[in-house]
């Protein structure tokens, strides 16, 4: 397949506590391109985010990641930051003494780098009242699913040029699915990539490409339907020798 | 209104100086309508009381002795403003403090502390405190330090709250150096009453400081938050001892304390808990460890440095 790939995994190998958490994954993401990837609990989804974010004990044995065609292999957070890596977390840090506002500001480069508007925007975009929360706490005093919210407006405040968003609609009632999918749709509108890790076929079906990810390992890339199929024929768990993905 | 005196001379500039430069309205300190009283060393400045108010000074061979009565079924509009400092870099300043918050009365304090030159200075306060039946008062100290941190801190409070009463206090000493710290807060909660108790120290290099708060909940139904947050990082030491006794019927106490720890720093937590009441109840928690992994990550995934991300997590935990 031709194309200019963002970021490009190659054959990566992960242990941890002696277990082998990612066994070889490969995987390739365009620009613009809304990428999702879904598989069983305990595929190693959540894992692959963390490394490609760069987070501490989520460095490969083996293989190698490429962003815009640089080895950014062992870069730091930090640094893949600055190049435009962000991750929303499944479930979102919480920060006892910082306000949305001066949450949003630092992934908007800091303090006085972004206007109040836009801030009060992407709470807007998140469905948050802007008069209600810009000033709260991002701490226990905000329900799960209003910390994932914010963590979305977080992200669409930093621009990023490729977004990892883990379950963006998991602890997020089934009304706002919708409003998930618009969101992700308009991270790409505005130039970014997203990798999102998902278990909603509505995301799926609003994806460019889609993976399955199972064991460890990226078992199969398609276009949306193909990966879909997964959700009906309800993947078991595959023959990891051949990765027999028929016997659903 | 009365205004007994109204300083303009090159101290008074120095100490308004000082206190904004700590974040405070010098402004305030010369409003008619607000009760206020400012202190460096022994000499007092300025000092204001307003309607409900009664302030009485008198200024001791090292310090002051100060009376404040808020008077019966008075609710003060303004805050008042208390300004202690001491500008050279030794001395000591000593406060002998009592604040009595008449029946149905309520009343916000705002204090300054401010030692900017010090390098070798002791702010010694022995406060009493009493709040009487459903009377509110809030008491905030905000202390500035200066850079070198040869200042020693030692302030003891007993306060007692009466049936219905309500005390809340926040101790903040995060700018500057801390020194030596000694705080020893005392309160005997009677029925009904509420009290919070906050304190946030930030101490570096080879600072000492040592928390000690301590509710008794003597009265049904009386209730208390002990809440700490306290950063340490180099060689700085800290000690927090937050007790709860709960003594009658439907009492509820809770103890909170976090410390973050950098570098070399030492942090221990002492909650002690004690009901001898059956239908009392107290709880605690406490945190020590160096700042949360998770928090530090997710702010260095939005593009700060890992220091930066550690600065803002540990300003956010002393706002
Ligand atoms: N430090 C560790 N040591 C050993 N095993 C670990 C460690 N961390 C995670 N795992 C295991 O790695 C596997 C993958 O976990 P991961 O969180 O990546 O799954 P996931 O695909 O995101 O699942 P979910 O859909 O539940 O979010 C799990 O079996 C988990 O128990
Ligand atoms: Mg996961």
């Amino acid at each position: 397949m031709g194309g200019v790939y963002i970021l490009s995994v190659k054959n990566i190998k992960l242990k941890r506590d002696g277990k082998e958490l990612l066994r070889g994954v490969d995987l390739e993401i365009g620009e613009c391109e809304i990428h999702s990837v879904i598989g069983p609990n305990g595929a190693g989804k959540s894992t692959l985010a963390y490394l490609l974010m760069g987070i501490g004990g989520y460095s490969p044995e083996e293989g190698s990641v490429h962003f815009n065609e640089e080895d950014i292999t062992q870069f730091t957070i930090t640094q893949r930051a600055k190049h435009g890596i962000t991750l929303a977390w499944q479930e979102p840090a919480r920060f006892e003494g910082l306000t949305v506002h001066d949450y949003l500001s630092i992934g908007a480069g800091g303090t006085g780098k972004v206007s109040e508007n836009t801030l009060r925007h992407a709470l807007e975009m998140v469905d948050l009242s802007p008069d209600k929360y810009l000033h709260r706490e991002v701490s226990e005093a905000l329900s799960g699913g209003e910390r994932k919210r914010i963590e979305m407006a977080s992200i669409l405040t930093m621009k990023p040029k490729l977004a990892i968003l883990d379950e963006p609609d998991s602890g997020i009632d089934v009304v706002s699915l919708k409003e998930v999918v618009a969101l992700i749709q308009d991270l790409k509108k505005n130039g970014s990539s997203v990798f999102v890790i998902t278990h909603r076929e509505e995301i799926v079906a609003a994806s460019d490409k889609a993976s399955l990810m199972c064991d460890g390992m990226i078992v199969k890339t398609g276009s949306p339907a193909e990966i879909s199929d997964f959700f009906i024929k309800k993947c078991k768990p595959c023959d990891v020798e051949t990765h027999d993905l028929k016997g659903g | 209104m009365d205004v007994i005196k109204l300083d303009t001379s090159a101290e008074f500039t120095a100490m308004a100086d000082a206190y904004e430069r700590s974040g405070g309205d010098p402004s305030v300190l010369k409003m008619a309508d607000v009760s206020s009283l400012v202190v460096s060393g022994n000499k007092i400045l300025s000092a204001n009381q307003t309607e409900g108010v009664v302030l009485e000074k008198e200024s001791t061979e090292s310090g002051v002795d100060i009376m404040l009565t808020i008077k019966k079924g008075y609710t003060i509009p303004n805050p008042v403003h208390l300004c202690f400092g001491v500008l050279p870099k030794e001395g000591l300043q000593q406060i002998n403090v009592t604040m009595i918050a008449e029946e149905d009365s309520s009343v916000e304090l705002i204090a300054h502390c401010t030692f900017p030159n010090s390098e070798h200075v002791i702010h010694k306060m022995d406060g009493k405190i009493i709040i009487h039946r459903n009377a509110s008062l809030t008491y905030n100290e905000t202390h500035f330090h200066g850079k070198k941190g040869g200042v020693e801190v030692i302030p003891k409070a007993k306060i007692t709250i009466e049936e219905g009463g309500r005390y809340y206090t926040g101790f903040t000493l995060v700018s500057g150096r801390v020194g030596f710290l000694d705080l020893d807060y005392e309160v005997d909660a009677g029925k009904d009453a509420i009290c919070e108790l906050n304190a946030k120290v930030y101490g570096k290099g080879d600072d000492k400081i040592l928390i000690k708060e301590k509710v008794f909940l003597n009265g049904e139904n009386a209730r208390s938050v002990i809440k700490s947050r306290v950063a340490i990082s180099d060689n700085a030491v800290a000690e927090f001892t937050g007790v709860t006794e709960g003594h009658a019927p439907y009492a509820r106490g809770h103890v909170d304390c976090v410390e973050v720890v950098q570098g070399n720093a030492i942090a221990k937590a002492v909650p002690i808990v004690m009901v001898d009441d059956p239908l009392a109840k107290v709880t605690h928690e406490a945190a020590i460890g160096s700042v949360d992994k998770k928090q530090v990550d997710t702010l260095c995934a939005r593009g700060l440095e890992e220091n930066e991300a550690v600065d803002a997590i540990v300003k956010g935990m002393l706002k």
